[in-house]
């Protein structure tokens, strides 16, 4: 019930944040529109709708980490969350009352960029909402990320390291902008072991359809994602118990 | 008259640094007691101890007879602390900072609502109540920081340089306000500003690297170091080598 009631103070604080919906909304579906209008002068299989839509839409999903870790780094930078620390929420209370408002948040985006895709060609069907589905391991990958970044670092670096760093990477490495077949060798190798990569192929696959190629990649999404959660709690909770938060 | 606050060789430590050095201090309910002293002091580190914020490295703190090292839990629930930043939610409007703490300290919605309007009352902020939190002035924050942390009705209140930052008038606002709360609620209070000390308190605790110098109402400090103003008691105490308390 307490992390409802932190979770529900969380939602407000990023709902009522300008740059968040700017970001998180209205630069997805900036992109979307900007690459299809090339994609109609210059055709690109890659910028094909059913290929764009799921890069743009995992791409979006990374600055999950930037709102979640800005979130969390000010509330340590400005003491709220000593207050807050001094009351009787706990350690579940508080990652749960983050973690809880940005999966809707992050839900809601992959809807408004698939929705924007409808207008643009995507062909509606069940396949859509199977894609949102896939998306889940990859909103909470990303919600992970943002909620170790701010356990760690001051709003400030959280900016550099989610914003511009880990959208810049998550982009590079996922081929949503190029072919990774094209660059291959080393960059490919190393796309492939990341998660982004993987999360664009196994939403791709679900756009179309292709059920059995979704879990493969689905696996490294999900790793991931299990990985750096655990991480994200075992440093929230020494943060919380240690004096340094 | 009840002991509200027992310490019993209180320390914390950083490495090699003593930050608090076996403190012992006892405190009556219902008294508004001052800690005092420069910068570094060990006063923050202290209040920390005593709202569970930071475990000590040796010795115990009972609050109403709950350990601070063994039970926690019971700590929080009768304690409520502002601390030394104004730690307000930002994009939260003045009720809604309200009813979150009022909430997170287990008051259903309807309660928190008509806790937060008493408190918009007595802190003057209900000319402010639908505004964010981030567009009230300095001194207006510092109000709605100690009125969040009465909302819960602690019977033990922190408060952590209340008036730091603040302008005059601001802070004799802030004053009357922490008057009105005396015999009620028993307050501990950090400040480095003499006058402010002697104005509220009922005793005041003069600390100095880590340890207790002395403890007495501002009269008897005076008395004490035979000086004719707080400051020179304050000073003849913090540059003496001996413990005094």
């Amino acid at each position: 019930m307490r992390s409802l009631v932190f979770a529900s103070r969380n939602r407000k604080e990023l709902l009522r944040d300008p740059l968040n919906l700017a970001f998180g909304i209205g630069f997805p579906v900036v992109l979307l529109l900007l690459l299809s209008a090339i994609q109609a002068n210059i055709p690109v299989s890659l910028f094909e709708i059913s290929s764009l839509s799921p890069g743009v839409a995992v791409f979006g999903l990374s600055f999950m980490s930037l709102f979640s870790g800005t979130l969390i780094a000010k509330d340590r930078t400005t003491s709220f969350l000593m207050r807050l620390f001094a009351s009787p929420l706990t350690a579940s209370d508080f990652i749960l009352g983050y973690v809880l408002p940005l999966l809707p948040i992050a839900l809601a985006q992959s809807a408004i960029c698939f929705v924007t895709s409808l207008f643009l060609g995507l062909t509606i069907n069940a396949h859509v909402l199977l894609a949102i589905v896939v998306l889940i391991p990859a909103a909470v990958l990303f919600i992970s990320i943002g909620l170790l970044a701010g356990t760690v670092f001051t709003d400030k670096q959280v900016g550099a390291i989610c914003g511009a760093l880990l959208t810049n990477v998550a982009a590079w490495l996922s081929g949503t902008w190029f072919d990774l077949n094209l660059v291959g060798g080393a960059f490919k190798t190393i796309a492939y072991l990341l998660p982004f990569a993987h999360a664009v192929d196994a939403t791709r696959a679900a756009i179309a359809g292709d059920y059995a190629s979704i879990m493969p990649h689905l696996w490294w999404v999900i790793g991931y994602a299990a990985a750096i959660a655990g991480v994200a709690v075992v440093v929230f909770k020494k943060k919380m118990s240690s004096d340094s938060m | 008259m009840r002991t509200a606050i027992q310490t019993i060789d209180l320390t914390k430590k950083y490495g090699e640094k003593t930050a608090v050095d076996a403190v012992n201090l006892s405190v009556q309910q219902g008294e508004l007691f001052s800690l005092l002293g420069v910068n570094g002091a060990g006063k923050t580190t202290t209040i920390k101890m005593l709202t569970c914020l930071s475990r000590p490295t040796s010795g115990d703190a009972l609050l109403l007879g709950n350990s601070v090292v063994s039970a926690p839990g019971a700590v929080k629930a009768i304690t409520n602390v502002s601390p030394q930043e104004t730690a307000v939610a930002r994009n939260l409007s003045v009720k809604e900072n309200l009813e979150l703490v009022a909430e997170v300290y287990g008051s259903d919605k309807a309660t928190a609502r008509t806790k937060a309007d008493e408190m918009l009352s007595a802190f003057s902020l209900k000319g402010v109540a639908e505004d964010k939190a981030k567009t009230l002035s300095g001194g207006m924050q510092r109000r709605l920081s100690i009125a969040m942390a009465l909302i819960s009705d602690p019977q033990i209140l922190f408060l952590d340089e209340p008036t730091l930052g603040v302008d005059v008038l601001a802070r004799r606002e802030l004053w009357s306000a922490i008057e009105e709360l005396k015999g009620r609620v028993t307050i501990v209070l950090t400040t480095h500003y003499m006058e402010e000390a002697e104005a509220l308190s009922d005793r005041i605790g003069i600390m100095s690297e880590g340890k207790l110098k002395a403890v007495g109402t501002s009269a008897e400090l005076m008395s004490e170091t035979g000086t004719h103003s707080l400051e020179d008691a304050f000073v003849a105490l913090v540059t003496e080598p001996q413990v005094r308390a």
